[in-house]
């Protein structure tokens, strides 16, 4: 059934991306690749790997973005991008098979590979582009949030996340419940004021992106910092000797 | 947006077949639909055989055509699945239009009334076709109004034009004349419709933005400095067709003139020239035209249409 759960989902699944700690190495995109091209959505096709024009299908892209203000200062902004699963997900309305849907007990999307016709309509609708066609499979594959690896019982339970946020050297991915206001990731949104991609689509996106924190460009903290100053002086830490010697020619 | 060709066919071929089979239904209900069998079997052939190529056609860019039939099942949510419900449906009251018709089973007072339930569900199935575009939000110039309008005017304009023809060809000068003046007026409509589409895809203001994509607006203008890949993806080759753009007003003064102009005055010389064969000839043209540009409308109209995640690929606005 593609019509949405009738109440919003209690349990809303997802990812905080901090844009402030992403540093655009694409290993969440490879992680997923490796991951996903073996779990549920297998295979991940490609197509022409080691020719001219290799191309196929990855659930989590990595873009980069540079803005510039009035002054002309410019910023460096790494960008993943992946499936949100939105609470208004018209991805899942537009399906006209059914294959498309949003599950009840905890906010994920997904498409039913068996029944999906390869229509291609719910990439028409999707804003952020979460959906691929694979032209071999001639079905639509799409971030499963990892569900074959976050309630799976055979992996030690802190691998049970998505391969994006368990890959990631940076720590910029969190998964957790964005239904529960107490959950770490909720609290990690409001400490940092999170926010919807293109909310004027009117998706109501579950995963929530983190800004990179304001510049610092007062004078002061132009200078390089003045810890090595005090470093020299400072005789914490040293030992019984260096601090003796240190008393004696002070 | 990538035009497919299998797309574009259906659209245009199944909006004139339905657009055909509604002016077929006036004319019985206005009592001038000629009963000659030949005539039957032509016009309502290639009207239902347009529909019928158009709705097969549809199923060409299918990744797994043997599964459409589960297309049928999400007429709650989803308007191509409304679109399969009500072009099936429409089948019937228009296969026993042709039927009661040709073969006068059925007094053609009841033929007619059965002509008007079916010209109704081809609008309906128009409509719903119009809808799987006019829905989609993140593709504004698809996303208002003139979309269902262009497609609820084109389809019968074109319908209209090739009538005109058919009844000329079959000799019902009179019944000619009158859907003429109906193609004539259809066409102005059309052409109308397509030019404020056009007007309004053009001075609307942008919906998205790279800065609403990211939400890094506030951090100043915003632009893609690193794409995820070197090679197009299914992303770019589906929703970031970017051909059209640069030819955009060449091929829409290629689609008003043959679309609307060019048949538009055909039609009106068939007021002067009264001979059969001109009158044929002219008919001839303008269905061939109207044909080829509504073609072009159709292309264009996927063509031209930015898509939201192309603002993550370096577009500022859609």
């Amino acid at each position: 059934m593609t019509s949405l759960p009738a109440q919003p989902t209690a349990k809303k699944l997802g990812l905080v991306i901090d844009l402030d700690i992403c540093v655009g190495c694409h290993a969440c995109a490879v992680n997923c690749k490796e991951w996903n091209t073996s779990g549920k959505s297998a295979p991940l096709t490609d197509y022409d790997p080691y020719g001219k024009k290799p191309d196929g299908v990855w659930l989590n892209r990595i873009h980069t973005f540079e803005t510039t203000d009035e002054q002309g200062r410019g910023q460096t902004v790494h960008f993943p991008r992946s499936c949100l699963h939105c609470e208004d997900a018209p991805c899942v309305t537009v399906c006209p098979t059914g294959a498309s849907y949003k599950r009840e007990e905890d906010g994920i999307v997904l498409v039913n590979e068996k029944t999906c016709i390869g229509c291609k309509l719910c990439s028409w609708a999707c804003p952020y582009g979460a959906r691929e066609y694979d032209e071999n499979e001639g079905v639509m594959k799409k971030c499963t949030l990892c569900i074959d690896k976050i309630y799976n019982e055979n992996l030690p339970e802190e691998s049970r996340v998505p391969a994006c946020v368990s890959t990631c050297p940076a720590g910029a991915r969190s998964f957790g419940d964005l239904g529960d206001p107490d959950s770490e990731v909720s609290k990690l949104v409001a400490a940092r004021q999170g926010y919807d991609l293109m909310p004027e689509q009117e998706t109501k996106p579950v995963n929530k992106y983190l800004p990179p924190r304001p510049r610092q460009d007062g004078r002061d903290s132009d200078k390089a910092p003045r810890m090595l100053k005090h470093a020299d002086e400072s005789t914490d830490g040293a030992g019984l000797i260096a601090r003796w010697v240190d008393k004696v020619l002070s | 947006m990538h035009p497919a060709k299998s797309v574009i066919f259906f659209t245009t071929a199944s909006g004139a077949g339905y657009g055909l089979l509604v002016w077929l239904a006036v004319l019985a209900v206005m009592g001038m639909l000629p009963g000659d069998m030949l005539f039957g079997f032509i016009a309502f052939g290639l009207g239902l055989g347009l529909v019928t190529a158009g709705l097969l056609s549809s199923t060409f860019h299918l990744g797994h055509p043997e599964r459409a039939w589960r297309a049928f099942s999400q007429w709650r949510s989803s308007w191509l699945s409304r679109e399969g419900v009500a072009a099936v449906l429409a089948f019937v009251p228009l296969g026993l239009f042709a039927l009661t018709w040709i073969f006068a089973l059925a007094p053609a007072q009841t033929a007619a009334m059965i002509g008007v339930v079916g010209a109704a569900m081809s609008l309906v199935t128009i409509y719903t076709t119009s809808m799987i575009y006019g829905s989609l939000r993140t593709i504004p110039a698809w996303h208002n109004g003139w979309t269902v309008a262009g497609y609820l005017v084109l389809g019968p304009m074109n319908g209209a034009v090739i009538l005109a023809f058919l009844l000329a060809l079959l000799g019902a000068f009179e019944a000619a004349q009158v859907v003429t003046i109906i193609a004539a007026v259809m066409l102005v409509l059309g052409l109308v419709v397509k030019l404020l589409y056009w007007q309004h895809i053009h001075s609307a203001p942008a919906v998205s933005t790279a800065g609403t994509a990211t939400g890094l607006g506030h951090l100043g203008k915003v632009e893609l400095s690193a794409s995820p890949h070197d090679q197009d993806n299914y992303l770019l080759r589906e929703m970031g067709f970017r051909i059209a753009r640069k030819h955009a007003a060449k091929l829409r003064r290629i689609a008003i003139a043959l679309g609307f102009a060019v048949p538009l005055a055909c039609l009106l010389l068939t007021a002067l020239l009264t001979a059969p064969l001109a009158q044929m000839l002219l008919l001839l043209v303008a269905v061939f035209a109207c044909q080829i540009g509504v073609t072009t409308e159709r292309w264009l109209f996927f063509a031209e249409a930015k898509h939201a995640v192309t603002l993550f690929y370096g577009e500022q606005a859609v």
